[in-house]
């Protein structure tokens, strides 16, 4: 996990990673970008509606054209407005997980799965049937389904495909609270376990914190920052876009120990420090990423005597958020280790509490909430 | 059922329209559902053009279609020689010509109610089709055209009903000939000039309506049929 905050992907260039270089106009609305996007884990393109992301998918996906620009698969060019080359959808062999799911209404479930089987994969439908429990609807037709339902199929049609690259249209779009989490534990456990990087559209701070290891951040059909999540999350420039008053970081911490009459379950950070979180089911060993909203997060100077934070963490302040005018908060960036903290405070106490980098502090954090990956 | 009584000519007659319209129906159900999938997905210059002449046949006298498709298809006619000269073909004054003169009537009807179901199937089924690897043809027949299918049948009812009592074209250009081109209408509309036959042009008149009824029944039963199986998948 870097700490610094670069303004470019840290990873190396792979072989197989996605270069792009795009400029289209529809309507008033202009996309321009040029980015590399990692040929592993998720990547999520986020933004507000009316940001692009949704037209830089269908640029990839081939489902249309750039007005110029190209779209680089590895060594193979998928799109090239000035040498004229345009591989059409079909045979581009990148899955897309739309919105609205998409499943085609004369087909059962099993023959969506189906359409777009490659021969190779049928040795693992059974394995992607399983992992996405649909097992028993296979003899459905997709009219009878439910929102979720209909979505795991899709995803499961898509994998089905053998993609080199999935793509994925905020694919949890009006399902409700708890139907999107269960899709969403599903997302995540699917990145883990099947080796296809995914790009990942979303409009939703809490999904892109739950999955994405990549970042592409777009406003007005221009890329903002992108990068690694855990980087773009210390960043207080990003604040507003990246969840504003629900920003958060995220920490890696191993399993210690659970404490089941309390249902509280220790956590120790890589520079030895405990940590208590509500419990969770895994091993003492194994790694866990916990998410801190900034806005649980208070400092003192000293260990204060007793209070209701069950978790003080010791700190070096190492930046101080500029100050925003008309706003009584400001963004500090704790040096935890080799892990960043972020906090936020008033001015005021900022001033009262005479911090400067390299302030020796004691972060009290109040909840602790969980990425659903594991570390 | 002998029983029917109805007459040779009468009978021939019968065999004649049905086989004329089912000839018909079939040469324009490629073409037609081509044009109709052009007309729903694709734009071009002049389509609002081909749109008009498409449905030339519904509001042009039957008999200028008739005498048109004498002046090209005939013996003289630039399309006719080519078809005698290459194929042996002749086509007016036969039954197959009836045939070509009933296509052509049916053609807009076809086109239309195959376009509008084309239009209702979602785009977006289609793209999703091809991003799991099926190419445009595939897409076509696996995906829009099922997906039409219930429209498709009705425009092809449609067509055959219309090829079925054609009258006007059919006599311009593949005349009156008994055991040839004579289908119902012309059969009724001789036996209307002959004097003393008000009793038989009777009997085909009933002839007709029976006719029509079946066939207004039978494609309600498999628009029933064909919407069931579709209500079924939507549970």
């Amino acid at each position: 996990m870097s700490s610094i905050t670069p303004t470019h992907d840290l990873h190396p260039q792979r072989r197989d990673d996605l270069q792009l270089t795009v400029d289209k106009r529809q309507g008033g609305f202009r996309l321009e970008a040029s980015l590399t996007l990692p040929a592993s884990g998720v990547t999520a393109l986020f933004g507000p509606s009316g940001s692009g992301k949704t037209s830089l998918l269908r640029l990839i996906a081939g489902l249309d054209r750039p007005d110029s620009g190209s779209i680089r698969l590895g060594h193979e060019t998928l799109t090239d407005t000035r040498r004229r080359r345009f591989v059409p959808p079909h045979r581009r062999r990148l899955g897309v997980v739309f919105q609205e799911a998409r499943l085609f209404p004369h087909y059962r479930v099993r023959g969506n799965l189906a359409y777009g089987m490659r021969g190779t994969a049928r040795a693992r439908l059974d394995d992607i049937v399983e992992l996405l429990g649909i097992g028993h609807l296979l003899e459905r037709f997709p009219a009878t389904l439910s929102g979720g339902e209909a979505r795991r199929v899709a995803i499961g049609r898509a994998l089905l495909s053998e993609p080199r690259l999935l793509l994925m249209d905020e694919p949890l779009t009006g399902l409700d609270g708890a139907r999107k989490q269960e899709l969403l534990d599903y997302i995540a456990r699917l990145a883990r376990d099947i080796d296809i990087p995914i790009v990942y559209v979303s409009h939703e701070t809490d999904e892109l914190i739950a999955i994405a290891d990549h970042l592409v951040l777009l406003e007005q059909g221009r890329v903002l920052a992108h990068g690694p999540l855990d980087d773009l999350l210390t960043r207080f420039e990003l604040t507003d876009q990246l969840g504003g008053f629900d920003a958060a970081s995220l920490i890696t911490a191993t399993v210690d120990g659970h404490e089941p009459h309390y249902a509280l379950t220790r956590l120790r950070l890589p520079d030895g420090q405990p940590l208590t979180i509500p419990i969770v089911d895994a091993a003492p060993g194994s790694r866990l990423r916990v998410r801190i909203p900034v806005r649980e997060v208070a400092l003192a100077l000293d260990e204060p005597g007793a209070t209701s934070y069950r978790n003080r963490l010791h700190a070096t302040v190492e930046e101080i958020g500029p100050p925003q005018p008309g706003r009584a908060a400001v963004e500090l960036r704790l040096r935890l280790g080799e892990q960043v903290l972020r906090a936020r405070l008033t001015r005021k106490s900022l001033d009262e509490m005479g911090l400067t980098t390299g302030t020796s502090v004691v972060a009290l954090v109040r909840s602790v909430s969980f990425d659903t990956r594991r570390g | 059922m002998a029983a029917l009584m109805l007459s040779e000519a009468e009978w021939q007659a019968i065999l004649i329209s049905l086989r004329v319209a089912g000839v018909a129906v079939g040469w324009i159900l490629v073409p037609g559902v081509a044009l109709a999938w052009l007309m729903a997905r694709r734009e071009f210059r002049g389509k609002a053009l081909l749109d008009g002449v498409l449905h030339l046949p519904l509001v042009l006298p039957p008999v200028v279609v008739g005498y048109l498709l004498l002046l090209s298809l005939g013996r003289q006619g630039w399309l006719g020689q080519w078809l005698d000269q290459w194929f042996g073909v002749t086509l007016p004054f036969t039954w197959q010509g009836a045939a070509v003169a009933g296509g052509v009537m049916a053609f807009p009807l076809l086109v239309r109610a195959v376009r509008l179901s084309l239009e209702a199937v979602d785009v977006k089924l289609e793209a999703a089709a091809s991003t799991l690897g099926a190419g445009r043809w595939r897409v076509f027949f696996t995906i829009t055209l099922p997906l039409a299918f219930p429209g498709l049948l009705t425009g092809g009812v449609l067509a055959f009903a219309r090829a079925l009592s054609e009258f006007g074209a059919t006599i311009t250009f593949a005349a009156n000939i008994p055991g040839e081109t004579r289908t119902l209408p012309l059969a009724l509309y001789t036996l209307i000039q002959t004097p003393g036959a008000e009793a038989a042009a009777a009997r085909l008149c009933v002839l007709s309506i029976v006719i029509a009824m079946l066939s207004l029944l039978a494609s309600e039963w498999l628009a029933r049929h064909a919407r069931r199986r579709l209500s079924e998948r939507d549970g």
